[in-house]
């Protein structure tokens, strides 16, 4: 073997070489830098998104478009309107006349909620007949309608107390008997914003991760250029970890971007463990990596690489317990929902931020990362292939 | 500086044996064959030609020889290394040019360059690097991007790419494809100058003037080996008859010929016609009565190497299209 250097190669080991896995990892990096437009989103993306979500959305809404048909006038009628506005759910818009024009506006859209006082409503009160005011209300989306209805029976109590005194107040309901006590806990005031935030990074990173990877690789495929790479002595593991690690360091700024935009713009609660949060933010990116890895020895070109990428945030947003809870899924759903990632890592995210959780907490779900790892990248392992077949 | 490697660098113990030796390799995608029993030994230090119209499986076979296609049936050695089971010896010592420039194009020059250079583990790389740009004449714009050099300088660079190893084993997939013709000049030179050197150079092309420049050819059709041998031997070999036909009306007489016994392929060379066949009696006899009837001078000559390659490509046009199964070597 000793006219081995007249060649200038360094005589050959078989295992693995740091320095071809830095040479694909510098490339990486510079094709990377080179791509300014995909970089640029992918820092711009997080912050869009949790702009959006962030200020956009709020499951329990206020302020609903709200109409009146006054049919009698009287103080409890006069109460209870009054109350419905300091309520801060309904916003009395203005009156209507008659059931068509009540249904008319509801169908429309021009009232999310109609209030119908009906003919001798104060007479009828007085005379301990219990009459009934009607509230209609656009069902069609409950998500808008349950804060509002949900606040309806505290309203009422509070019109009863304040406006049925003197002569009325033998019309006052009894005491009841026993109440309930509610503690919100971890978000008492109903911050949809605490509860979508640490999703919405879940989301974000594994959107990112799966598809720049599969585009990554994908990518040398199309462009031919994988054949040059095989074409060398490389070994798949150099390869692999050359091609992921840059996108783990994607992953980091991303979750920095975000989380300082979180905490700091929308005051989003961090009480938990960071070393907690560090190791399932590490095994959650991995994760997605070697998905990402997995799709692309699947697909054939980097449009497809990217429509499998889609494909799967479809149950990394539905199924996941990001945008609507988990436990009121019924039972194939939740075990479809468990074999994703991002359904953990959500888990694990809302344990952190805003329960305090620490490491103990999160070991389920750890473990649950962590089975899902291997089994993907032991697929995208076998699927590999380190000749063009 | 990028001394010559001396033809006994690798020090393998089959040193004295073929560079290239396979035989039965077959490779089938789906159900279509696509490389069938194919046979080939190269030389050491030979130019070998590779010949074959569009889709016959020279892509195919050079991938299975340096191990980025698996064969499905078949054995066989390169540079003393099992094709099969020694792919990373192979890899290291070959130096492959794609048939599609498959270099980095939004990397530059250099980077190119410097991640072969890695990849390959040389020593002294900066200083090699640095020399093949001088080399390329390129070292003024090493920081351009790859992708924005033109056909010819793309082709130089891929070269330049896979010499960085100082590889005993040219593997040249249709090199010159799409570049012009002083580059091409040019090419060859380089090429010739490495076999000179020893190196072993497989190339696969389209080009008749490039196939003579071979040592020796090897001509695939369909997946199959048609023919092979030293190049000045292939027409003999063919066994191709050839009169030459000129005078005036040839554009007429090369019509009245399609078809005529014995009469296979009609070729304008320059002011004559080549008429040539495979049954020499029929074709002469054909030639006999025509020069006795027409106003035309006829002689029968040797066949040239243009003619048989115009009569191997007559024979398969562009293996793409047809289903592989039907064909049986012709
Ligand atoms: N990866 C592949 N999958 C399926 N068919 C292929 C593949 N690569 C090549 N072929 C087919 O094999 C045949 C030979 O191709 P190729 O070796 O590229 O021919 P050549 O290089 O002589 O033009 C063609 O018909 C081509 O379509
Ligand atoms: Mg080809």
């Amino acid at each position: 073997m000793a006219p081995e250097p007249a060649t200038g190669r360094r005589p050959s080991r078989n295992g693995f070489s740091p320095a071809r896995f830095g040479a694909v990892l510098v490339k990486e990096f510079v094709q990377m830098r080179r791509d300014r437009l995909t970089l640029a989103m992918m820092i711009a993306v997080p912050i869009m998104q949790l702009l959006l979500f962030g200020f956009a959305i709020n499951s329990d809404p206020r302020h609903l478009p709200t109409l009146v048909e006054i049919n009698d006038q009287g103080p409890v009628s006069r109460a209870f309107l009054a109350a419905l506005e300091t309520s801060g759910y309904f916003d009395v818009q203005g009156r209507v006349a008659g059931a068509s024009a009540a249904e008319r506006a509801l169908r429309r859209g021009e009232a999310t909620f109609v209030v119908v006082v009906p003919d001798g409503f104060e007479r009828a009160l007085v005379r301990g007949e219990r009459p009934a005011i009607l509230l209609a209300a656009d069902a069609g989306d409950p998500a808008a309608t349950g804060g509002a209805t949900a606040a309806l029976s505290g309203i009422v109590a509070r019109v009863l107390e304040t406006s049925l005194t003197g002569p009325l107040s033998h019309l006052r309901p009894p005491e009841a008997a026993f109440s309930v006590v509610v503690q919100r806990h971890y978000n008492p005031a109903g911050v949809t914003s605490f509860n979508i935030v640490p999703g919405l990074l879940a989301v974000i990173l594994s959107m990112t991760m799966v598809m720049i990877t599969a585009i990554a690789i994908v990518r040398e495929a199309e462009r031919g250029t994988m054949e040059t790479l095989i074409a060398t002595p490389v070994r798949p593991a150099e390869v692999m970890l050359g091609k992921i690690l840059p996108y783990v360091l994607v992953g980091y700024v991303q979750t920095a971007v975000f989380l300082t935009l979180a905490l700091l713009g929308f005051q989003v609660p961090f009480a938990g463990s960071a070393v907690a949060f560090l190791l399932g933010l590490n095994l959650f990116i991995v994760v997605n990596l070697s998905l990402g890895f997995l799709f692309s020895t699947v697909a054939r070109s980097q449009m497809q690489a990217m429509q499998m990428s889609f494909f799967y945030m479809l149950p990394s947003i539905l199924l996941s317990g990001f945008m609507f809870p988990f436990a009121g899924m019924p039972g194939w759903a939740q075990v479809l929902g468990s074999a994703v990632p991002t359904t953990h890592f959500i888990r694990i995210l809302r344990g952190v931020m805003l329960k305090g959780a620490g490491l103990g907490d999160i070991l389920d779900e750890l473990g649950a990362l962590a089975a899902i790892l291997a089994v993907v990248a032991g697929l995208a392992m076998a699927r590999y292939r380190q000749t063009l077949d | 500086m990028s001394a010559p490697p001396a033809p006994a660098a690798d020090a393998d113990p089959d040193g004295e044996k073929p560079a290239i030796e396979v035989q039965g390799l077959t490779k089938r995608f789906g159900d279509k064959t696509v490389v069938d029993g194919f046979d080939m030994t190269v030389p050491r230090g030979t130019i070998y030609g590779f010949l074959g119209p569009n889709g016959s499986g020279k892509t195919t076979t050079i991938r299975m020889m340096c191990g980025l296609l698996t064969a499905d049936g078949g054995t066989g050695r390169c540079l003393g290394f099992d094709i099969r089971s020694q792919t990373r010896e192979i890899k290291e010592r070959v130096g492959y040019m794609t048939q599609r420039f498959s270099l980095y194009e939004d990397l530059s020059i250099r980077e190119n360059l410097d991640f072969m250079g890695r990849m390959y583990r040389l020593d002294r790389r900066r200083e090699r690097v640095s020399q093949a740009l001088e080399d390329l004449g390129l070292a003024g714009r090493s920081g351009q991007l790859a992708g924005a050099l033109s056909g010819g300088w793309k082709q130089r660079l891929a070269l330049a790419a896979c010499l960085l190893n100082q590889p005993m084993l040219l593997l040249l997939d249709e090199p010159t494809a799409g570049v012009d013709p002083k580059a091409r000049r040019d090419f060859w030179d380089e090429i010739r100058r490495l076999a000179d050197n020893g190196v072993t150079v497989l190339v696969s092309t389209h080009y008749m003037d490039e196939a003579v420049q071979c040592d020796a050819i090897a001509y695939i059709a369909y997946g199959r080996k048609l023919i092979e041998g030293p190049t000045a031997d292939v027409p003999r070999r063919v066994g191709l008859t050839t009169w030459r036909v000129e005078g005036p009306g040839l554009a007429m007489l090369a019509q009245a010929l399609q078809g005529a016994p014995g009469v296979e392929q009609v070729a304008r060379f320059g002011s004559a016609l080549h008429v040539s066949g495979t049954d020499a009696a029929t074709l002469d006899a054909t030639a006999e009565t025509r020069s006795a009837s027409g106003p035309q001078r006829w002689t029968r000559q040797e066949a040239g190497l243009e003619e048989v390659f115009i009569h191997l490509m007559g024979g398969a046009r562009d293996n793409f299209a047809a289903a592989s199964a039907d064909v049986d070597g012709s």
